[in-house]
């Protein structure tokens, strides 16, 4: 159960997405993001709505699993727009049959909730375009992607190489550790260990016996690893060479030109329209 | 040359020794069962040939070159590969060919070449088919051979298994111990088996003993078999034929000498049914 839980879930499938450059990818990611900060209004939502509908056909990726993505933040979100429509708004409070919306210092504006709304808006688009990009890029290429866009920074020796290893690693040994930490919790309540009843603190306190041997395996692990990696002659970033190389194609060319004109569209909502809510 | 010529080594952890004046030489394509009870110094003298310990006394040569120098350390990992016992903690990426591509990769193979590598390296242990899977989806037994595989990938003439059937199932077991068995025969592999499986043990070409912190015993695996009191005394027992073998003699079935496996135990059996 635990084991299926991995990171981003990549979906493996071999789509237009799928085969764009990660690099390109990572940085539409962030230009998308930005965009979505610039979108003062619900129009600019717009094209941001359109590009998310043309992404996801283009990834091959069901929609389900677009959405499952949102299911996680639920809570986040719901937590968030109420906490926006009783603190975030100021001007007129909201009237039901003549009954004002008000209660100390508590009080349920309109703009507060049209706030909340667009704030749910906002993380839920941001949430669906970053889970496109886990959703089509392999952890590996992730890695590779931020390392070579990190690439620069080697030369104020800032150890990307390293970085993009443990990233690797980490990733690697997620699925790994889940089954571990799987397997302790089982041999735990095997033996009589309660992990589902009583308060916060003592499900807590019931998880320290859980922690301690997954702690202890992972360390007896990166020991093994170490040894591993040393026999098959890892000595750092120097002179090595890389087994995959990036490419931009002309998949990544018309990325940038949707992306590019989904920006302009958001820009051009920003600046000329005036703001319609 | 000789593979591996291990002359006066000497080791310890700290204070603490584990091996002293160990003789070994091996020859290029030999395949040595390295056996000893648990603690006997088996892990440490693997760990010595490939280069991850250096020697306190004597010294190590891989193909004439020794570990204490540090320049032919790398030498020495690459043509001597290790795989470990568990393995999970062996696969350094989430995609197999990626994992494969990591050694090569560490010695600047040029990238061309290091697909041909991996290609080669997955038919030596047959997993063609899972050369984009993700290793923490396979079975134990394909794992191992994966790890073997990333040790081919460096394309060593020498392969460490330090107890690399261990954690397997019986199935997972055989499938690894026929990869290795088809690379000694077909690719003159040297190898190097640590195991307590002494079914393993009957199939090597030599069988080496270590017990007190140096080797003890030192020939084919069925002279070591025969040693009877011996054996025990290092912590070994027999081949279940063997001792099936010698059960049934010691209980008035008496069998010839030299039964090491299920095969020639099934004939001698037979044969001495037929005879009565
Ligand atoms: N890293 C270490 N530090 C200290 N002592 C060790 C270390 N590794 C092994 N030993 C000790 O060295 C001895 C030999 O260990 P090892 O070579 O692992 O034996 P084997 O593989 O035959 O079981 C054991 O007594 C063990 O406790
Ligand atoms: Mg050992």
């Amino acid at each position: 159960m635990l084991k299926d839980v991995t990171f981003g879930s990549y979906y493996p499938a071999r789509s237009f997405v799928h085969s764009m450059d990660p690099r390109f990818k990572i940085l539409a990611v962030i230009a998308y993001i930005v965009f979505i900060f610039l979108a003062k209004t619900f129009y600019a939502f717009l094209p941001l709505l359109a590009f998310l509908a043309v992404a996801v056909a283009a990834s091959r990726v069901p929609l389900k699993s677009v959405l499952r993505s949102i299911k996680g933040i639920i809570f986040l979100l719901v937590f968030m727009a109420v906490v926006h429509v009783f603190l975030g708004g100021n001007g007129d409070v909201v009237e039901i049959s003549g009954v004002k919306l008000q209660f100390w210092i508590f009080s349920i504006t309109y703009s507060g909730l049209i706030g909340a709304l667009f704030l749910m808006c906002r993380l839920t688009m941001l949430v669906m375009g970053t889970c496109i990009l886990t959703l089509t890029t392999a952890p590996m290429e992730l890695t590779e992607g931020i390392e070579r866009l990190l690439a620069p920074l080697k030369y104020v020796k800032f150890p990307v190489h390293e970085l993009a290893l443990i990233m690797s690693i980490a990733l690697r040994f997620i699925p790994t550790l889940m089954e571990e930490t799987d397997r302790i919790v089982n041999a735990q309540k095997s033996r009589g260990a309660d992990f589902e009843s009583g308060n916060l603190v003592k499900r807590v306190k019931a998880m320290v016996p859980v922690l301690i041997p997954l702690l202890v395996g992972a360390f007896r692990r990166a020991e093994e690893l170490g040894d591993a990696m040393d026999s098959r002659c890892y000595s750092g970033a120097k002179g090595r060479t890389k087994y995959k190389k990036l490419r931009l194609t002309y998949r990544d060319a018309v990325g940038f030109i949707v992306i590019s004109a989904v920006g302009a569209a958001v820009i051009v909502m920003y600046c000329m329209l005036p703001a319609l809510l | 040359m000789n593979a591996i010529e291990i002359k006066a080594l000497g080791f310890s952890y700290g204070d603490v020794p584990v091996l002293h004046g160990v003789n070994l030489t091996v020859e290029q394509g030999e395949s040595v069962c390295l056996l000893g009870r648990n603690g006997s110094g088996k892990s440490t003298l693997a760990r010595l040939i490939n280069g991850l310990l250096l020697p306190k006394e004597g010294e190590v040569r891989v193909f004439g070159m020794s570990s204490a120098d540090k320049d032919s350390l790398f030498e020495i990992r690459k043509r001597a590969g290790m795989v470990f016992q568990n393995p999970d903690n062996q696969t350094v990426a989430s995609i197999v060919e990626d994992d494969l591509a990591f050694g090569p990769e560490n010695i600047g193979v040029p990238p061309e070449e290091i697909g041909e590598r991996i290609t080669e390296a997955l038919a030596a242990v047959g997993m063609e088919a899972y050369r984009r899977s993700t290793p923490t989806r396979l079975s134990g037994g394909q794992k191992q051979r994966i790890a073997i595989a990333g040790e081919l990938a460096l394309r060593p003439d020498i392969l460490i298994l330090d107890e690399s059937t261990s954690m397997l199932d019986p199935r997972g077991r055989k499938e690894v111990m026929n990869v290795i068995t088809r690379l000694n025969r077909e690719k003159n592999m040297t190898v190097i088996n640590i195991t307590h499986y002494m079914d393993e043990a009957v199939g090597c070409d030599r069988a080496v003993v270590l017990s007190g912190g140096t080797v003890v015993a030192d020939g084919s695996p069925q002279e070591i078999f025969s040693m009877g009191a011996r054996l025990e005394e290092y912590g070994l027992g027999l081949p279940k034929a063997a001792y099936i073998a010698q059960k049934l003699t010691e209980n008035g079935l008496p069998l010839p000498k030299g039964i090491f496996t299920a095969e020639t135990l099934g004939d001698k059996l037979c044969e001495s049914f037929q005879k009565d």
